[in-house]
């Protein structure tokens, strides 16, 4: 379980003020007006940005840990691949980061390759690969890290409707089959509804408590009606 | 780099483990391969039973740096313009040679400075150009502006200085106005004598400073007649380059060994062809047969020690306010 | 680089007994090294626009050609460019030949205007290639944008070129004018006569005739002020300039296609060409005819410099690149005027500060090559850190979260994200280095060994001995190995370095 006390993140003058928890196995949209501080929340508990307060996971403190040391993956807007290493690699990284992986851990790579139907792309190039398939590289990575705690922050926006909505299907069945919990950044209500029961809604320098998400867009408060054009 | 390192140590020990090693300080151009430092060097170890190490760079100001740290046990290739500074330095010892018999146009009496060649400032141009090259100072200042000469800066080079003083020599206090004269036919200063004289041979310049025995190079090396010395009545002023032993040395006989060595007839025969100048002591009959070919002044110019020093810094002075108008 | 810039500084300073203090002499030199630093650096800029622009929106065959052979004057040893510069604008080459037969009067490449005509050779290329960057980095759809709202060639550098060139001309001309602070044997053999007196000549004068190092010490210390209080002013007045690779692509635009435009930037590409190529035509071609006759010494000192230049790349990239990254963090501003204080650092100043410091415990001449290498390399270091900022910036705000998250850290950091990342700026930076410091004469006063001469020195030697053939055949061999080493380095560093 995600437990967020009092925390507040801060950005240069802007700060965000979050007290909340997202059980285990929870899978969790992030919604609120552009500018908000959706992606802060996410960098702030991924350990990207400075925070003041309590975050724990499963009781243990996150804050002293460095970003790579927590219990957490993250899929960024951006970037999520190495563009000068080849697939397996960037999913190697995974198992360990120096990369010494041995022939058991070139083998794991392989399976889990498969399992996002990457199979037998591992000498790719990542720029050979179309958007959809490099998200696929990028899962297959968190698939490895095997951590219980996802982070989202738009990771899909770039690809069209049909792909983003085979992409979130994806995940939505990894996290099931692993168990993960998702906190999944997002500023289109159709993927909210589809994917996260709850709803963690971002506005006016808070991170409310999720709600259910069906609850919430069918009577959203005035910042969330304005943004969502309701 | 640690390979390097270790075999600079390596040579550090090999050089300290030998006993009889001299070293010498000399200018660059001294122990360069096309320099006399070599031949010198083969004819001093054949019968000393020792090794010569030429140092070679800036003689005073690296004797200034180490002071009585150094390692150097004699100079060679000083001239006289910074031999009052390092003088000065008290580092010095004797030479202890019979100055009476050198065969220089000036009488030398100094007990720590030991001449080993010299040699006279002069124009030097090509005579198949200029037919009717100037003949006097006063001539190549009255000269057409269109006569191009390349010089040397002063306060870089040996023989820049050497010109400033031979203008301030022929013109004493009207040395200004001589300068004044002769600014529009210099195409440029260079840095060093090498600049200037590249630059004459490409053609850039009619006459160059440099030596009244530069063109036994081309007439010996080269067979080429076509370079000559423009004599000037004034006279010409007269350069020296001398040797030293340092009374810090700790193979003061070696050094000594050494200073006896200079004036031999071995080593002064090596000079005329190998430092294109007139060995301080060697009798005419001994001295290569084109040199004979050179034209030469009748009349030296020449400033002490203590004189050049004292004039130096005014002397610049006006040079520079007479060039840069 | 501190202790290699300051640090020896501090040396002579501390040795120091007396300064002579500063004479008219002196304040002479201080404004004219100012003079002509400013107008170099002006001219530089107001030259490489033209030129630049024409390489950013032509794509013509031989263009990467042209550019590498565009930036050789840059890393041309100063003697053999100033050569070069001689037999084609001196009073005996094909320029005044030209115009007497026109029966135009003579233009003379001598005097103060003539030491900045020198500067502006060796520092337009590196302009053109600062510039250059500045515009193959404004994003095609801006282009786009500005074909769409249908705008002509005036409006073009209105609204888009104007304010790039705002952005980068400032940097670029802050580091001419820091590299022509330094300035001495260009101007000692240009200028002329002492008016073209600069403050690196005085401190010559200083150490080599009057053997003050108080004097050589202070004037130094003034270098480095000029320089500093250029940087602080340029860091206010721009973005960072950046050095480095990348100029392969060209900038898709439609406003310039008519026959006006193609032939402006013909003529401009051709003029800058001639400029910069010509005198080093002059170089080969003086030094073919010796180059059979080359004493092996000579081979022996190339092979000696190439260790030399080596060296100072190892030792160029082992700090670089540490640096360049821990300056992606809050106090990158220091590093980059640092940097740029280093660019004005006396090589003497150095070489007798490394003197002073070395002499004590080890013997000079037998770390003379070493010491070489070192002054070589701190004098290159802030130009392979600039072209190394950029990049590692970028790496840094690119791929620092997404290697955080994956806790690569420590050498697989390196060794996996770093080092291929930043493979093409080094391989620019490696290639710089290398070449500066093959041509460079730096501390050999001091430092020389009659056995063991590197290939400039025994250049030098040659001309000192008479040997004009075989000197020009030697200028020949470290033009040849100065811009094979470069042109060696950034190949390897593009060479299969992917996206």
């Amino acid at each position: 379980m995600l437990d967020l006390d009092e925390l507040t993140i801060t950005q240069g003058d802007f700060a965000l003020e979050a007290t909340l928890t997202v059980p285990q196995g929870g899978r969790v949209a992030v919604l609120g007006p552009s500018g908000g501080g959706k992606s802060t929340l996410l960098l702030g508990i991924g350990g990207y940005i400075a925070t003041q307060g309590g975050m724990t996971w499963d009781g243990e403190d996150l804050s002293p840990l460095a970003p790579g040391a927590r219990p957490i993956s993250t899929l960024f807007q951006a970037h999520n691949l190495f563009p000068h290493l080849t697939v397996a690699r960037n999913v190697g990284f995974g198992l360990r980061p120096d990369l010494r992986l041995g022939a058991d851990g070139w083998a794991r790579v392989a399976q889990v390759l498969g399992q996002v139907g990457l199979e037998g792309m591992g000498d790719r190039m990542p720029a050979s690969l179309s958007g959809g398939q490099q998200s696929r590289v990028a899962l297959a990575r968190v698939l490895l890290r095997a951590q219980p705690l996802l982070l989202l922050d738009e990771p899909f926006a770039a690809l069209g409707p049909a792909l983003k909505v085979e992409m979130l299907d994806l995940v939505a069945q990894l996290a099931d089959q692993n168990g993960l919990t998702v906190l999944m950044v997002t500023h289109d209500r159709a993927d909210a509804e589809r994917f996260a029961k709850d709803t963690i809604l971002v506005a006016g320098g808070r991170a409310h408590p999720p709600m259910p998400t069906q609850a919430l867009l069918a009577n959203p408060p005035a910042e969330l009606a304005a943004y969502l054009g309701t | 780099m640690k390979s390097l390192t270790l075999a600079a140590g390596l040579s550090v020990i090999a050089t300290l483990a030998n006993a009889e090693t001299l070293t010498v300080y000399a200018p660059d151009y001294f122990g360069s391969e096309w320099g006399p430092g070599p031949a010198i060097k083969t004819a001093f170890e054949a019968d000393c039973d020792c090794t010569i190490e030429f140092i070679t760079g800036d003689v005073l100001p690296r004797l200034t740096l180490e002071g009585e740290r150094t390692k150097a046990d004699a100079v060679i290739g000083l001239n006289t313009d910074v031999t009052a500074k390092a003088r000065a330095l008290g580092l010095f010892a004797p030479h202890g040679q019979d100055t009476s018999g050198l065969t220089m146009p000036v009488d030398w009496q100094d007990e720590t400075f030991l001449p080993f060649n010299w040699g006279q400032t002069a124009f030097i141009y090509d005579n198949t150009k200029i037919t009717d090259a100037p003949t006097s100072f006063d001539a190549l200042l009255d000269a057409p502006d269109d006569l191009k000469i390349v010089i040397q800066d002063p306060r870089s080079s040996i023989s820049g200085l050497a010109l400033m003083l031979w203008v301030k020599a022929i013109y004493g206090d009207e040395a200004e106005g001589a300068w004044e004269k002769l600014a529009p036919k210099i195409v440029t200063v260079t840095k060093g004598w090498s600049e200037s004289y590249g630059m004459f041979t490409d053609g850039e310049a009619d006459m160059v400073l440099s030596y009244t025995t530069s063109p036994a190079y081309h007439i010996i090396a080269e067979d080429d007649m076509t370079k000559s010395a423009a004599i000037f009545d004034e006279g010409h002023y007269f350069m020296v380059e001398v040797a030293a032993q340092l009374s810090t040395s700790d193979q003061p006989e070696l050094a000594q060994k050494f200073m006896d060595f200079i004036l031999s007839e071995e080593f002064q025969t090596i000079i005329p062809e190998g430092n294109w100048s007139f060995p301080a002591k060697l009798d005419a009959s001994k001295m290569p047969e084109k040199f004979g070919l050179l034209n030469l002044p009748e009349k030296t110019l020449f400033y002490s020690e203590t004189e050049a020093e004292a004039l130096r810094a005014p002397a610049l002075e006006e040079w520079q306010r007479a060039l840069s108008q | 680089m501190l202790c290699l810039t300051l640090g020896t500084l501090a040396a002579v300073l501390m040795r120091a007994e007396r300064g002579a203090g500063f004479g008219p002499g002196d304040w002479q030199a201080l404004r004219f090294t100012l003079w002509q630093a400013l107008w170099s650096a002006a001219l530089s800029i107001a030259c490489a626009i033209p030129v630049a622009r024409a390489l950013a929106r032509r794509q013509f065959r031989g263009r990467g050609v042209l550019i590498t052979l565009l930036g050789a004057p840059f890393i041309l040893p100063t003697l053999v460019a100033v050569l070069g510069l001689v037999a084609v604008f001196g009073r005996n080459g094909p320029l005044n030949a030209a115009l007497a037969g026109l029966g135009l009067p003579e233009v003379s490449i001598y005097g103060p205007w003539g030491v900045v005509l020198a500067h502006v050779f060796f520092n337009m290329p590196l302009a053109v290639r600062l510039l250059l960057q500045g515009w193959l980095a404004i994003p095609a759809e801006r282009f786009r944008l500005a074909a769409s709202l249908g705008f002509g060639p005036r409006q073009m550098i209105r609204h888009i070129e104007w304010p790039m060139l705002r952005a980068t001309a400032p940097g670029a001309a802050l580091v001419i004018f820091a590299i022509c602070l330094t300035s001495f044997a260009v101007a000692l053999a240009l200028g002329g006569g002492p008016r073209a007196t600069t403050v690196e000549l005085a401190i010559y004068q200083a150490f080599r005739f009057d053997v003050d190092l108080g004097k050589a010490a202070q004037l130094a210390s003034v270098q480095f002020a000029l320089a500093g209080a250029a940087a602080l002013l340029a860091l206010r007045l721009s973005q960072q300039v950046t050095f480095g690779a990348g100029l392969d692509g060209t900038v898709a635009r439609w406003d310039a296609s008519g026959r006006g435009h193609r032939a402006l930037d013909a003529f401009w590409l051709i003029l800058a060409a001639g400029f910069l190529l010509l005198p080093l035509g002059a170089v080969v071609l003086r030094g073919l005819p010796g180059l059979t006759e080359l004493p092996p010494v000579v081979w022996w000192s190339l092979w000696r410099s190439l260790w030399v230049a080596l060296l100072s790349t190892a030792l160029v990239l082992t700090l670089s690149l540490p640096l360049a990254v821990m300056a992606t963090g809050k106090r990158g501003a220091w590093v980059e005027v640092l940097s740029t204080l280093a660019i004005a650092a006396s090589p003497l100043v150095i070489g007798t500060g490394l003197y002073l410091m070395v002499f004590p415990f080890i013997w000079p001449g037998d770390v003379a090559l070493i010491i070489t290498a070192l002054v070589n390399a701190a004098l290159a270091l802030p130009f392979a850190l600039r072209s190394l900022l950029p990049q590692a910036r970028s790496l840094a705000e690119d791929y620092g979260r997404l290697s955080a998250s994956l806790q690569i850290t420590g050498w697989p950091l390196w060794r996996w994200v770093i080092l291929p990342r930043l493979r093409r700026p080094l391989g620019f930076a490696a290639g710089l280095t290398a070449a500066l410091s093959m041509g460079d004469l730096g501390v050999i006063a001091l430092f020389a060994d009659p056995d063991r001469a590197t290939l400039p020195l025994q250049m030098y030697r040659l001309m000192g001995a008479y040997r004009i053939e075989a000197a020009s055949a030697a200028a020949l061999l470290l033009l040849s190995a100065s811009l094979a080493l470069f042109w060696a380095f950034d190949m390897g560093g593009r060479a299969n370095a992917g996206p």
